[in-house]
């Protein structure tokens, strides 16, 4: 028989995560509120407050005493990650407010990718231990169980900053313009405020309240390069579950999820992977905005930038034959590295391309594509593995895997809209990472599954080469088809006004759906494709970083175009294989490169080249 | 003052030339040199990469000033980035043999790029010694002919700890693990070899965090409320900390309760902790500093000369890697890949801290680790009370071999 | 025959209710508009005919068949086509292809994946664009149009199904007085030529009273009055709350003005009366 004091102290212990994880998420919910950008460089705020704070204790603790020095090393971190949040602002996303909201968040992943070799490069690549809070070191008795002082601050920090906001949101006039902001961003410009202004101090704010819980984290925990990444995804759930924007729903959310971990692992130790994605998955099918959220009015989600689908002219599509034809020849002159780098090229590129067809043709976002991506990796390896297909008909299995998956959680995905669709898909992605990665017995956890390797007649290289040209290529031109016939235009129409779509009897959610589990079949066939040209997977084909990878190549290929997810998946995935050998910096050269293609070609590439083609046809 | 700044920006142009440099080791040579590829997750866990670079290039620079191998031959150690990922590292381990041609690959780090690179091996008829990953399939359920494997797996270290604390009197354990491979086969292991080695004994509570996000209050409580009187950990780095401050002031840590630790006390692990390290604990790792044999004094005098730095476990490890390849070409007296195999069968080398062999029946080596109790001295942490328990005594039996690991 | 039959019809937002005990026929045939000030609730009856928004109560029957709460999508099917106070098109598509969206989810091919969309029922969408005088700008982005020319495409997808009913919100909302002459004139003429039904909604009263055959007026929800032009304008209440000097005097010039001109659906109501 347990103690029922114990679940006041678990209790307890859940508030003190619950307060960490508010401090965290209440900074980026405040940044999205006002500015719409899904800031994934909110971790790496969080990261430099550790850094900072360290740096500041180790410097100012020796010259103004222990308690005075720690005290003022937490705000001043704080306030130091909100001058580098500004400074994003002002050289990076000021550049580009102008394009689509999305091109900001493939920018904030660019500083990740930066902060995440500047930081060790600065600091070293070990931990870092911090001073202990100086009158906190110790632990008081609660209930008969120790329970540490600086546990205690943290629980407390929590409500103060909530309190704090909320002071400054009712009862200063900046306070009032960004409440405002967050729920009419018309009306803003209308007041007559300077937008510019209100941005760059919201990013202040938000970056210093990140930089704040990083710091108040120096004492549990030592600063160390992988803060970043471990935070990020969980910041986004509380985000979505507390409804974007909302900073007491942030604390609901907070106070839920830590509470639900405190208490879920005395029940089930091996939840801790899954449990917020579960959550949040559960919170957004029954409450499509979160907690506290409002409805997003009902609007299309097309973007400016838009144009009428046109077939390809003359010269595209005798650039396109002479491509074709380039592919075919290409193993002619290639060696075997360079032929699977180009296969893999095509891979991706299917991959992008379908995720486009949701994303740009359908205005679906997707930050889980590679839910489906992975659920072809694994249907094909375990119909390999565990039912002994041959190559052939597991490369059948791995779109079948996938479009089951699809239309599973597609159909929950497509009640949903904008941001949220988003983190839903994102929540579905994490549930099948989890599924893969726990499921030992079935899939091998992480260690994954090897040994999937071509048929025999296929395992020469130029022999797959070929095959994978032939089945993305198909594939790829399925989509571009249908994008062209009135399923894709009915995608298109869902996207331009859904109201519309309503009122000349079309069931959106039905195509919408539909067009998922397609986008979703086709982006399994290329994780069939791929497993096969590895010989192995494991859960990353299901990770979020995959996910990121394809919204990087739609992203920076162009996601207004056909054919910007085909050149974005070049681009990025030959970048990526050429810059690797260089250095052991090369995250953040690639991450150098993508923010310099954000800030120069805010259309994407292709959109850059369509516009430069326009330009000399009209001259 | 001018001169001074000179220097330094002189010493960062360099440091920039060398980072943007292909990471190639390149001796002139009168022979054709041997090609060797490498590859290791650098930028994703520069903490333990860096020392163990720095080790096989301190071997593979002596080898070659010492004339190289077999006759007057050149190492070239292609190294390379594996990206983190699966998908990467096949992909590099394929450039590095069918674009640069080497002859044989050593490295990675994770067990999941240890596995797929080892498949890739047995695909391509390709020898690969994987340097760090730690699961046990990698020479056993997944093994394969071309694959060995350097480091101690999880179940040889947690089979040293397991019997260093046979005696600690524990009958009620606590298991705190990562939530990934490594942690639940440790865990899975810690419960066989318990079983098998105290059948009184049970374990009463297990915890999974997941991999730097522990939430470590709640994990604390949690084993405290099964009132274990012994604790299993396999947590490191960070996780650990986190767990080594909340379990201290709570009560978990009190001295009192024997703690059976994985890792812990490897330098990677136990010099950032300074004076924190848990004391009392018994753990795996690596005394650098209190190793006296003439050949280990050498590799720790080599070193510091070298780098200015003492060295990790991983510096180890990459330096005894250094030194198989040649003994490897040596023996062989060639670079083919079955003969390789063969010779790399049953071969005996000489490491800094005394021989090795790859054993014929798993490729497993027999390198062990160093078990003992930490303490704190001089705000430092130090294992005392060690010993080196030799692989060879923990690894696991023919019998168990031949049950899991698939012919060849 | 009665097209639509709107009975007890009731809305309320929170505490606010948009919408009380609204109650109106629209025979074959006729331009009945719904008239009152802004936030009288006209918007908010539109929807709960057209199926945007349940009512909290009442009913309505289009041609004798309950229709209530059901979806826009279905309502669209038994042939009610509506245009919105915020035009609401396909603005990435061209003129031609936003009316060809209609007829292919008329004739169920809004699945289909190989053909190519824009040849497929191009020359009936180049015929509606003709009646309401786009046909001249079919291969235009619509969202890039002066927004007059939006909502007459607008009013060419709604006409693209043949409907029974036209619902249009505030059709001339945001055009030139001049064009909103034009547009409701050609409306008024292609529903006499093909004796469909519209309800409709207007801020112009010289549009109102030359057009409507009867009138609606809603004041904050309520249902102040219903009746031909000339009856409305008559009403003392309505005059009081809502026409106001102005808004009578416009009402005037156009009866008169149409007294000569002996339209079917007024002769029909005269004689009724
Ligand atoms: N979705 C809604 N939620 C809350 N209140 C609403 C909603 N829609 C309309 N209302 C309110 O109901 C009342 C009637 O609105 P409605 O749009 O029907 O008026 P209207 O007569 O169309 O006005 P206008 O001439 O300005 O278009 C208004 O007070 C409006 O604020
Ligand atoms: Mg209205």
């Amino acid at each position: 028989m347990i103690d029922p004091a114990f679940y006041v102290i678990q209790f307890l212990n859940g508030l003190a995560s619950a307060s960490n994880l508010f401090l965290i998420a209440c900074g980026l919910t405040i940044i999205f509120g006002v500015t719409r950008i899904v800031n994934f460089a909110h971790g790496s705020f969080y990261m430099l407050g550790a850094y900072f704070a360290f740096t500041l204790t180790a410097t100012i603790m020796p010259a103004l005493g222990d308690a005075l020095g720690f005290w003022l090393a937490i705000p001043v971190a704080a306030v130091g990650v909100g001058l580098f949040a500004v400074l994003m602002e002002l050289l990076l996303l000021r550049r580009i407010y102008r394009s689509h909201e999305l091109f900001q968040l493939l920018a904030t992943f660019g500083v990740v990718l930066i902060v995440q070799d500047l930081v060790p490069a600065i600091w070293g690549p070990e931990e870092l231990f911090g001073p202990r809070a100086p009158g906190f070191t110790s632990f008081v008795v609660i209930l008969g169980f120790r329970f540490p002082e600086y546990q205690l601050v943290l629980i407390a920090a929590g409500p103060l900053v909530l309190g704090g906001l909320w002071l400054l949101f009712n009862r200063t006039r900046w306070g009032t313009l960004v409440r405002a902001a967050t729920q009419d961003r018309e009306m803003v410009g209308a007041l007559g405020v300077n937008q510019s202004v209100l941005f760059t101090g919201v990013l202040f704010l938000g970056g210093a309240l990140a930089g704040l819980a990083g710091a108040l984290q120096m004492p549990v925990e030592p600063a160390n390069p992988f803060m970043d990444i471990n935070i990020i995804a969980e910041a986004f759930v509380v985000t979505v579950i507390g409804g974007m924007g909302n900073v007491l729903g942030a604390f609901l959310a907070a106070l839920i999820i830590a509470q639900l971990q405190a208490f879920g692992i005395l029940v089930f130790p091996e939840i801790t992977l899954v449990l917020p994605f579960l959550v949040m998955a559960l919170v957004l099918v029954v409450r499509p905005w979160g907690l506290l959220g409002t409805p997003e009015p009902m609007t299309g989600h097309g973007f400016a930038g838009d144009r009428p689908l046109k077939p390809l002219g003359r010269r595209a599509q005798l650039g396109l034959a002479a491509l074709v034809a380039v592919l075919l020849l290409l193993p002619l002159g290639l060696g075997d590295y360079t032929e699977k780098l180009v296969l893999e090229v095509f891979v991706f590129a299917l991959f992008a391309f379908s995720l486009n067809f949701i994303m740009g043709a359908g205005g679906m976002v997707s930050f889980g594509h590679a839910a489906y991506f992975g659920l072809g990796a694994y249907g094909a390896a375990l119909a390999v593995k565990h039912l002994d297909f041959a190559m052939e008909p597991a490369l059948l299995a791995a779109p079948l895997a996938a479009g089951a998956g699809a239309l599973l959680f597609g159909w929950f995905v497509v009640r949903l809209s904008g941001v949220y669709l988003a983190m839903l898909t994102l929540a579905f992605a994490q549930i099948a990472w989890s599924t893969a990665f726990q499921w030992v017995e079935l899939t091998g956890g992480d260690n994954g599954m090897i040994g999937i390797w071509p048929s025999a007649w296929a395992s020469d290289v130029t022999v797959y080469y070929y095959l994978s040209l032939i089945l993305c290529g198909a594939a790829i031109a399925f989509l571009w088809r249908a994008s062209y016939a009135p399923f894709g235009y009915t995608l298109r129409a869902g996207r331009d006004s859904p109201l519309r779509c309503d009122a000349i009897g079309i069931n959106l959610k039905r195509h919408q759906w539909l067009g998922f589990a397609l986008a979703g079949t086709c982006a399994g066939l290329a994780g069939g494709v791929f497993v096969f040209s590895k010989g192995n997977v494991d859960p990353g084909a299901l990770s979020i970083p995959t996910s990121v990878d394809a919204l990087v190549m739609v992203l920076l290929g162009g996601i207004q175009t056909l054919t910007g997810p085909l050149l974005g998946a070049a681009a990025f995935h030959l970048l990526e294989a050429y810059i690797l050998p260089l250095t052991d910096y090369w995250r953040a050269i690639v991450g150098l490169i993508i923010v310099v293609l954000v800030i120069a070609f805010p259309q994407g590439l292709a959109g850059f080249l369509r516009e430069r083609l326009a330009g000399e046809e009209s001259r | 003052m001018l001169r001074r700044t000179f220097v330094i920006a002189g010493t960062a142009l360099l440091a920039a030339a060398a980072a943007f440099q292909p990471a190639t080791v390149k001796q002139a040579a009168a022979q054709e040199p041997v090609k060797v590829g490498e590859l290791f997750s650098y930028a994703r866990i520069a903490a333990f990469a860096d020392p163990y670079r720095n080790g096989w290039q301190l071997a593979i620079g002596e080898i070659n000033e010492a004339g190289g191998v077999m006759g007057g031959r050149q190492i070239e150690v292609i190294s390379r980035d594996d990206g983190g990922t699966t998908a990467d590292a096949v992909r590099v381990a394929e450039e590095l043999v069918t674009g640069e041609g080497v002859s044989f690959l050593f490295g990675t780090f994770f067990s999941n790029i240890g596995l797929a690179v080892g498949d890739y091996a047995k695909q391509k008829k390709i020898l690969f010694i994987a340097a760090e990953p730690l699961t046990d399939a990698l020479t056993m359920a997944q093994g394969n002919r071309y694959t060995f494997r350097m480091r101690p797996n999880t179940y040889m270290q947690t089979k040293m700890l397991v019997e260093a604390g046979k005696n600690a009197g524990a009958k009620r354990w606590a298991i705190v693990a990562p939530n990934y491979e490594y942690g639940q086969s440790a865990a899975e292991n810690f419960k066989k070899l318990l079983a098998e080695m105290d059948p009184e004994a049970e374990v009463v509570v297990e915890q999974y965090p997941a991999l730097g996000k522990i939430d470590a209050g709640a994990t604390v409580q949690a084993m405290l409320a099964a009132n274990p009187d012994g604790v299993f950990n396999a947590t490191f780095a960070g996780d650990q900390a986190k767990l080594v401050r909340e379990g201290t002031l709570r009560g978990l840590f009190d001295g009192e309760r024997p703690v059976l630790s994985l890792l812990t006390g490897e330098p990677e692990y136990l010099a950032p902790m300074g004076a924190e390290a848990p004391e009392g604990w018994i753990v795996t790792g690596y005394p650098w500093e209190q190793i006296e044999s003439e050949q280990h004094t050498r590799f720790v005098e080599a070193y510091q000369a070298k780098y200015d730095d003492f060295p990790r476990l991983a510096s180890l490890l990459g330096y005894a890697l250094g030194y198989t390849v040649k003994t490897l070409l040596d023996t062989a007296g060639t670079t083919d890949t079955e003969t390789l195999v063969d010779t790399l069968k049953g071969l005996k080398v000489e490491t800094p801290i005394g021989p090795i062999a790859f054993r014929a029946i798993d490729n497993q080596s027999t390198m062990g680790a160093y078990v003992g109790t930490l303490a704190v001295e001089d705000g430092q942490g130090k294992m005392v009370d060690w010993y080196y328990a030799d692989g060879a005594d923990y690894a696991h039996s023919e019998a168990e071999v031949e049950a899991a690991r698939p012919a060849e | 025959m009665t097209v639509l039959d709107v009975s007890g019809l009731r809305k309320a937002f929170g505490g606010l209710t948009a919408v009380d005990e609204v109650s109106f026929g629209v025979e074959a045939g006729q331009l009945f508009a719904i008239i009152g000030p802004n936030g009288a609730g006209k918007t908010t009856c539109f929807n709960m005919v057209g199926g945007q928004l349940r009512p909290d109560r009442g009913s309505v029957r289009l041609a004798g068949r309950d229709i209530t709460g059901e979806a826009p999508r279905r309502i669209w099917r038994l042939g009610v086509g509506r245009t919105f106070q915020v035009a609401a098109t396909f603005g990435s598509m061209t003129v031609a292809e936003n009316v060809q969206m209609a007829f292919l989810s008329h004739h169920g091919r809004l699945r289909a994946l190989l053909p190519s969309a824009r040849r497929l029922y191009r020359e009936q969408a180049l015929a509606v664009l003709e009646r309401v005088g786009m046909a001249g700008q079919a291969e235009r982005q619509c969202g890039l149009l002066a927004y007059g020319d939006i909502k007459r495409v607008e009013l060419a997808i709604a006409l693209a199904h043949q409907p029974k009913l036209l619902l249009m919100d505030e059709p001339t909302a945001g055009m030139a007085p001049r064009e909103r002459i034009e547009l409701m004139a050609l409306t008024a003429g292609i529903v006499r030529e093909s004796g469909i039904s519209v309800l409709f909604t207007e801020h112009d009263m010289d549009v109102v009273f030359a057009h409507a055959d009867r009138l609606l007026v809603l004041d904050r929800g309520r249902q102040v009055a219903t009746g031909t032009p000339a009856e409305v304008r008559d009403d003392a209440e309505v005059q009081r709350i809502y026409l106001g000097g102005a808004g009578a005097e416009a009402a005037a010039r156009q009866i008169e003005a149409r007294a000569g001109e002996q339209l079917p659906g007024e002769r029909a109501e005269g004689e009724a009366r």
